[in-house]
C-alpha cells in the first residue's frame, strides 16, 4: 500500500508535467482573453484600449462569420459521415479471413502517416488539376468535361482529401473493436440462420457503438482545427474558409489581434463542448 | 474457435480487400511512381503507369534547389527533440499515477487530456507574441518546446496505460527484498516498460513529424521542417509534378516506414486507452 512517503514522492514526480501543462494552458489562454477585450492592431497603432465585448459582437456579425460556420460544419460533418460509414464497411471486410491480410492493412493505414501538407498538395496537383490531374484524364476518358475541382467543387474536394486522410484512423479503431467481438456469438447467430443484415444491426453495430462514438468525438476535435489542408489548397477561397482559418486570417494576415482573439475564445468554447462528451467516455473507462 | 470458410469465399474476400486497399494506397503509389518520371512523362496524356524511363534526376534537382537535407534535419531535431523531452517529463508522472494512484489521479489525467483539446488557433497570437519576445520565432528550440507541450498529454496517457498493465505485486516483492526506489525503477520497472515506452516514442515522433499548424506558423527559413518545405511547393513554377512527387516522397518515406511498425499502438495512443 502507498505510504505517506511514497505519496509525496509521487506528487514530486508528477509536478514537472503538471506545472508545464498548467503553464501551457493558462498563460496563452489568459493572453487570448485579455486581447479579446482590446482593440489591438500591432501594425496600425498597437494597443488602442479596452472595448468590452465589441470584438465578440463584431466577430459574429461579420459577413464572413456564418459562411465560415457553414464551411466548418460541412467539412466536419461530411468527413465524419464518410469516414464512419466507409470505416465500418472496411473494418468488416478486413476482419474476414483472407490472404495477405497484413499487407492490405498496411495499404489501408498508409494515408494516415502522410503529412497534411503533402496529401493536400498531391491531391491538389496530381489528381485535381483541371488540365494534367489524373481525375481530369479520367473524366476525358469517359468523354466528360474535366472539373476544376478546387474552385468549382471546392468543398467536395476538401472533404475528399480530408476523408482520405482520416479513413485509416476510423478503420483501424473500428477494426480493433470488431476483433474484440466474441466470434462465438456471431457463429451462433449465423447457425440460427440470422441473415447478414440482421446480424449487422443486432450484434455488430451495438458492439461497435462505443468505438463509433470515440471515433466521432476524436475526429471532431481534430477536424475542427484543420488548417494545412486549406492553407495549401484554396487558401480559404471558394467558400472553404472555416472558423479556424478565419481566425488565422484575422490574427496573422490582417493583424487584427483583438478580433481574432475573440474568435479564438469562440473556438475554445466550441472545442470544449465536444471535449466534455469525450472526457465522460474516457473517464468511465478509467474506473473499469 | 476459428471460423471455417470456403476457399471460394476467402478468394472473394481477398480480391475485394486488395482492390480496396490498392485504391486507398493509390495516391501514395502514384506519387512515388511520378517521382521517377521526367516532367514531360509526368503530365503525359494518357497517363503512363510503369513503362517510362526511370530517372533519379528529380531527387537531385530537389536536393540541389531547396536543400532537402536541411529541412530533413530540422524535422528530425524538432520531432525527435520534442519526443525525447516529452518522454523524460512524462515517465515519472505516469509512473506515479500508475503505481501510487490517489483520488485525484483520474482528475489529473482527464485535465491533461483537456489541454490537448485546446484549439491551436485559439492561442495562436499569444504563442506568436511570446515567440517574438523571447526570440524563439523560426528557432528549432522553440518548436521543440511547443510540440513537446501539445503531445505531452498523449505521452503521459500512453505510458500510463502501459505502466498500469505491469503487475504491482512484482514491485512490492522487490521492495520487500529491500530494493530502493531507484533500483526498483532501474532494474524492475524499466525492463518491463521498455516496449511501452518504445511504442510511445514511435507514435509521438510520427505525430510531431506531421504536425502542420505550429510548424507552418512559427518558422520561416532557418527552422523550417519538411511540412514547411512541402508547403513551399504550393505555388507552381512551370513543369513541376515530378519534382513535387520527389519532394513529397522524400518527406513521407521515413515516416511511412516507422508508421507501419506502430499500427497497433496508434489505436491505444489516439483513443487515450479507450479502445485497445
Amino acid at each position: 500500500m502507498a505510504t505517506q512517503h511514497s505519496r509525496s514522492v509521487a506528487r514530486l514526480m508528477m509536478a514537472p508535467a503538471v506545472v508545464l501543462l498548467l503553464g501551457w494552458m493558462l498563460v496563452p489562454l489568459t493572453m487570448t482573453l485579455y486581447f479579446s477585450f482590446k482593440k489591438y492592431l500591432p501594425l496600425r497603432g498597437g494597443d488602442l484600449g479596452w472595448v468590452g465585448f465589441d470584438n465578440y459582437v463584431r466577430f459574429v456579425s461579420s459577413s464572413s462569420f456564418w459562411p465560415a460556420v457553414q464551411a466548418t460544419l460541412v467539412i466536419v460533418g461530411g468527413v465524419l459521415v464518410i469516414t464512419v460509414i466507409l470505416g465500418i464497411l472496411l473494418a468488416m471486410l478486413l476482419d474476414q479471413p483472407m490472404w495477405g491480410q497484413g499487407v492490405v492493412r498496411i495499404l489501408v493505414i498508409a494515408p494516415f502517416f502522410v503529412m497534411p501538407t503533402v496529401s493536400a498538395l498531391v491531391w491538389k496537383n496530381m489528381f485535381m488539376d483541371p488540365v494534367n490531374g489524373l481525375l481530369a484524364h479520367l473524366w476525358r476518358f469517359f468523354g466528360a468535361e474535366p472539373i476544376s475541382w478546387l474552385s468549382e467543387a471546392s468543398m467536395t474536394s476538401i472533404v475528399m482529401i480530408v476523408s482520405w486522410q482520416w479513413l485509416p484512423f476510423a478503420t483501424l479503431i473500428l477494426l480493433t473493436a470488431i476483433q474484440s467481438l466474441d466470434s462465438e456469438q456471431l457463429e451462433a447467430s449465423e447457425m440460427d440462420g440470422a441473415p447478414v443484415l440482421k446480424r449487422f444491426y443486432h450484434i455488430i453495430l451495438p458492439h461497435l457503438g462505443r468505438a463509433i462514438t470515440i471515433v466521432i468525438l476524436i475526429q471532431t476535435i481534430f477536424l475542427l482545427s484543420i488548417f494545412a489542408e486549406i492553407f495549401v489548397t484554396t487558401g480559404g477561397a471558394f467558400g472553404t474558409r472555416t472558423l479556424t482559418y478565419m481566425i488565422f486570417q484575422r490574427v496573422l494576415e490582417s493583424q487584427n489581434v483583438g478580433l481574432g482573439s475573440a474568435g479564438g475564445v469562440y473556438a475554445i468554447i466550441l472545442a470544449n463542448i465536444v471535449a466534455i462528451f469525450l472526457m465522460r467516455i474516457v473517464g468511465k473507462n478509467l474506473d473499469a | 474457435m476459428a471460423r471455417t470458410v470456403t476457399t471460394q469465399r476467402k478468394t472473394l474476400n481477398t480480391a475485394l480487400a486488395w482492390a480496396v486497399g490498392l485504391l486507398i494506397f493509390f495516391p501514395i503509389l502514384w506519387t512515388i511512381l511520378t517521382s521517377f518520371k521526367t516532367e514531360a512523362q509526368a503530365i503525359a496524356s494518357p497517363p503512363i503507369f510503369l513503362n517510362f524511363d526511370w530517372t533519379l534526376e528529380n531527387y537531385a534537382i530537389v536536393q540541389e534547389r531547396s536543400d532537402y537535407m536541411r529541412f530533413l534535419w530540422n524535422s528530425v531535431i524538432i520531432a525527435g527533440g520534442s519526443t525525447v523531452l516529452g518522454v523524460i517529463v512524462a515517465i515519472p508522472a505516469a509512473w506515479a499515477m500508475a503505481f501510487v494512484p490517489s483520488k485525484r489521479t483520474k482528475d489529473i489525467l482527464l485535465w491533461m487530456l483537456s489541454t490537448k483539446m485546446l484549439p491551436a488557433v485559439g492561442v495562436l497570437y499569444p504563442i506568436y507574441l511570446l515567440f517574438i519576445q523571447l526570440g524563439l520565432l523560426d528557432s528549432r528550440g522553440g518548436l521543440v518546446v511547443v510540440l513537446m507541450l501539445i503531445n505531452l498529454p498523449i505521452i503521459v496517457w500512453m505510458l500510463y496505460t502501459y505502466f498500469r498493465e505491469i503487475p504491482g505485486e512484482i514491485l512490492e516483492a522487490a521492495r520487500m527484498d529491500g530494493a530502493t526506489l531507484k533500483e526498483e525503477i532501474l532494474y524492475i520497472l524499466t525492463p518491463m516498460a521498455i516496449p511501452g515506452i518504445a511504442s510511445t516514442v514511435l507514435l509521438n515522433f510520427i505525430l510531431a513529424w506531421n504536425e502542420a499548424f505550429w510548424t507552418l506558423n512559427l518558422t520561416a527559413v532557418d527552422a523550417a521542417p519538411l511540412t514547411a518545405f512541402i508547403a513551399s511547393y504550393s505555388s507552381p513554377e512551370g513543369l513541376f509534378f515530378a519534382k513535387l512527387s520527389a519532394a513529397s516522397t522524400m518527406a513521407i518515406a521515413p515516416i511511412l516506414i516507422l508508421g507501419w511498425f506502430s499500427q497497433k499502438q496508434l489505436v491505444r495512443g489516439l483513443t487515450f486507452g479507450a479502445v485497445k
